[in-house]
């Protein structure tokens, strides 16, 4: 293993770790909508700009 | 029970004296079902459980080893923020806008997108995708679960010559002939498959919540957990052998990680070809399953840091896990010239059991690394399985019991006419390349193109940031609308001057690969042919189901219309 190898390793795998635990961490300690998809949530499209 | 949603949903309006705007809205909506994702962690989990798949522990290893891991690492992580991250997004904001509409099916999603008839039609490719990726998947499914059997009940240790686990294998699929498979003395393989086959209908019918986000709840933890206690064993081997000290934990890890000379090997386009390719297959970006899922979503609903989280989780198991366990181990016990020209296939039925059976206590590893496998795999094919379910509810208007009915008698004989074309697994390699491959470059392409110059990209963004919990970037705003195109476009092309025209670099001419000669050269390949004559049937049937299910949104759309205006303010209102 070579200096150059030992780098691109710790580099990659610990971006790659990093960002998931920043993930991990930002989703489990935000509370999310009460529901995540209600019945007030459904729109029938009247009055869209589109 | 699962299906019967839509009527406790109508019933809930009843109660409040709105059934008939209750019954409107269902209609117009397009679709039966009001399933839902019962938490945020869960559609996270269920999206990273449909990215990480076999790819990640026996792909992207043999790609990083094969191009000197420096130079393709760099290659890997620009494609990862610049193709993978952004198409991510666009396809959950794309996902979650249309579910607004009530939409969510693929067709349906691109009915509600693409103002146009034609638009539907674009769309199916988000069913045909998962449904034929489905029918030959299940079946490596199946294999990884009879190799996790076959080490714990000890049938696996087939000595230290790599042949014999390569005859094995040939002999488990029937490589030798077709039919092989089906022959007697197959019977394991055909019961595995009609178990593991059972297990993801079984799953699939209890719904979204109750099924999918229920099994990867427990399913996904569980995958990291084994992987980690595989690395941890994998990186305790000091020298497996004292005969050969040249081979021991640092020398594979130096096999996998150390770098050649990067600076010439990125000059290579080939190497941009494969880090992109895997990035694009390994994030399940263009599948038709991320805008499925997305679109069970509320617009209060996160997609961004979600959409992130799930790319995150992919990426930690591909690069953390995937890259210090498989080559490191096969190089420890073979050596590099185990490892060279491994496929997929190779490296994970060939090359590793023989691996695991001299690892201490083989057994017990051999059963968690196949149980490993068995676990990144199954996640994925039930996320294959609910674009199909969403589709034929959302545009037939059928219950559960007969969407999973359909769809189990549809996926059963695509995947008998693998299992019986089991020749050098023909049938099974072509499916892959031509929808495997190309469908879902032209679905991602699609989808990007639309999120930045259809939708627009300033409404794109406005989408995108509906609910979110962190922003994105505004540099994203033009990596999405013109870099990423641009090099999902290049790739594209390069795709097809190298691997369908088979552009030769060094020989400076053109030799077709085999996926092309198969069908037009000389000496064609006739279960390649029947093959794309199967997937031809397949794509009109469902091009068919699509114009059938366009007639039924048409009217329900007709139908809105009609309702009077007073109401249609106080259903918006609701």
């Amino acid at each position: 293993m070579t200096p150059a190898g030992w780098t691109i390793m710790i580099c990659s795998v610990a971006a790659v770790t990093i960002l998931f635990i920043w993930c991990l961490v930002r989703v489990l300690t935000h509370k999310p909508p009460p529901n995540l998809h209600g019945i007030d949530d459904i729109e029938t499209g009247a009055g869209e700009k589109d | 029970m699962p299906g019967d949603e839509s009527n406790s949903f109508c019933d809930k309006f009843y109660a409040g004296g709105k059934t008939f705007l209750a019954v409107k809205q269902a209609a117009v909506s397009g679709s039966p079902t009001k399933e839902t994702w019962s938490s945020r962690l869960g559609v996270i989990l269920a999206v990273a459980g449909s990215a990480v798949g076999l790819g990640n522990f026996l792909r992207f290893p043999g790609l990083a080893s094969q191009y000197g891991s420096g130079a393709f690492m760099i290659a890997y992580f620009v494609s990862l923020v610049i193709l993978g991250i952004p198409v991510c997004w666009a396809e959950w904001t794309l996902g979650r806008y249309a579910g607004q509409k009530g939409f969510r099916s693929s067709p349906g999603i691109f009915y509600a997108l693409i103002k146009h008839p034609f638009g539907k039609y674009i769309g199916v490719l988000g069913v045909i995708i998962p449904v034929v990726i489905y029918m030959y998947y299940v079946y490596i499914e199946s294999w990884c679960a009879a190799y996790g059997w076959g080490f714990l009940t000890g049938k696996l240790n087939l000595g230290s010559d790599v042949s014999a686990y390569g005859n094995y294998w040939a002999n488990y699929v029937g490589a030798s002939a077709d039919g092989a498979a089906l022959l007697p003395g197959h019977h394991a393989a055909i019961l595995f498959l009609l178990i593991i086959f059972a297990i993801n209908f079984f799953l699939i019918y209890r719904g979204l919540v109750q099924g999918i986000e229920f099994f990867c709840k427990y399913a996904m933890p569980a995958l990291i957990v084994i992987a980690l206690i595989i690395l941890v064993r994998v990186l305790t081997l000091g020298t497996p052998d004292a005969t050969k000290p040249e081979q021991n934990v640092l020398t594979g890890l130096g096999y996998m990680w150390n770098p050649g000379d990067w600076q010439t090997q990125l000059k290579n386009p080939q190497l941009w070809l494969a880090a992109a390719g895997q990035i694009f297959f390994s994030l399940s970006v263009g599948f038709g399953v991320i805008i499925t899922y997305a679109s069970y979503l509320s617009n209060k609903n996160d997609v961004v840091l979600s959409g992130l989280s799930a790319s995150a989780a992919n990426e930690f198991c591909e690069v953390a896990l995937g890259g210090l366990i498989t080559v490191p181990a096969a190089f420890m016990f073979l050596g590099a010239a185990g490892v060279v020209g491994q496929g997929t296939f190779g490296l994970g039925f060939k090359v590793l059991p023989l691996v695991l059976s001299h690892m201490p206590m083989p057994g017990l590893f051999g059963f968690l690394f196949f149980f490993l496998l068995f676990l990144a795999a199954i996640t994925s094919s039930l996320s294959m399985l609910q674009p199909g379910i969403a589709f034929l509810e959302e545009g037939l208007g059928l219950n559960r019991k007969q969407s999973v009915s359909l769809l189990g008698l549809l996926t059963a004989i695509g995947c008998t006419f693998v299992v019986y074309f089991s020749k050098d697994l023909k049938a099974l390699d072509t499916m892959d390349f031509w929808v495997g491959t190309v469908f879902i470059f032209i679905m991602a392409t699609t989808i990007i193109i639309y999120f930045g110059w259809g939708l627009g990209i300033e409404r794109g963004f406005e989408e995108a940031h509906r609910g979110a919990e962190m922003k994105i970037p505004s540099i994203f705003k033009f990596v999405m609308k013109y870099v990423c195109p641009a090099y999902l476009l290049t790739i594209f092309a390069m795709f097809i001057w190298f691997k369908v025209f088979g552009w030769d670099p060094d020989r400076k001419k053109f030799i077709p690969t085999s996926y092309v000669a198969d069908l037009v050269g000389s000496d064609p390949n006739v279960v390649a042919r029947v093959t794309i004559l199967f997937l031809a049937i397949t794509v009109i049937f469902f091009g068919l189901l699509t114009a059938l299910a366009g007639k039924r949104w048409d009217k329900q759309s007709r139908d809105k219309k009609d309702l009077p205006a007073e109401n249609i303010s106080t259903s918006t209102k609701l």
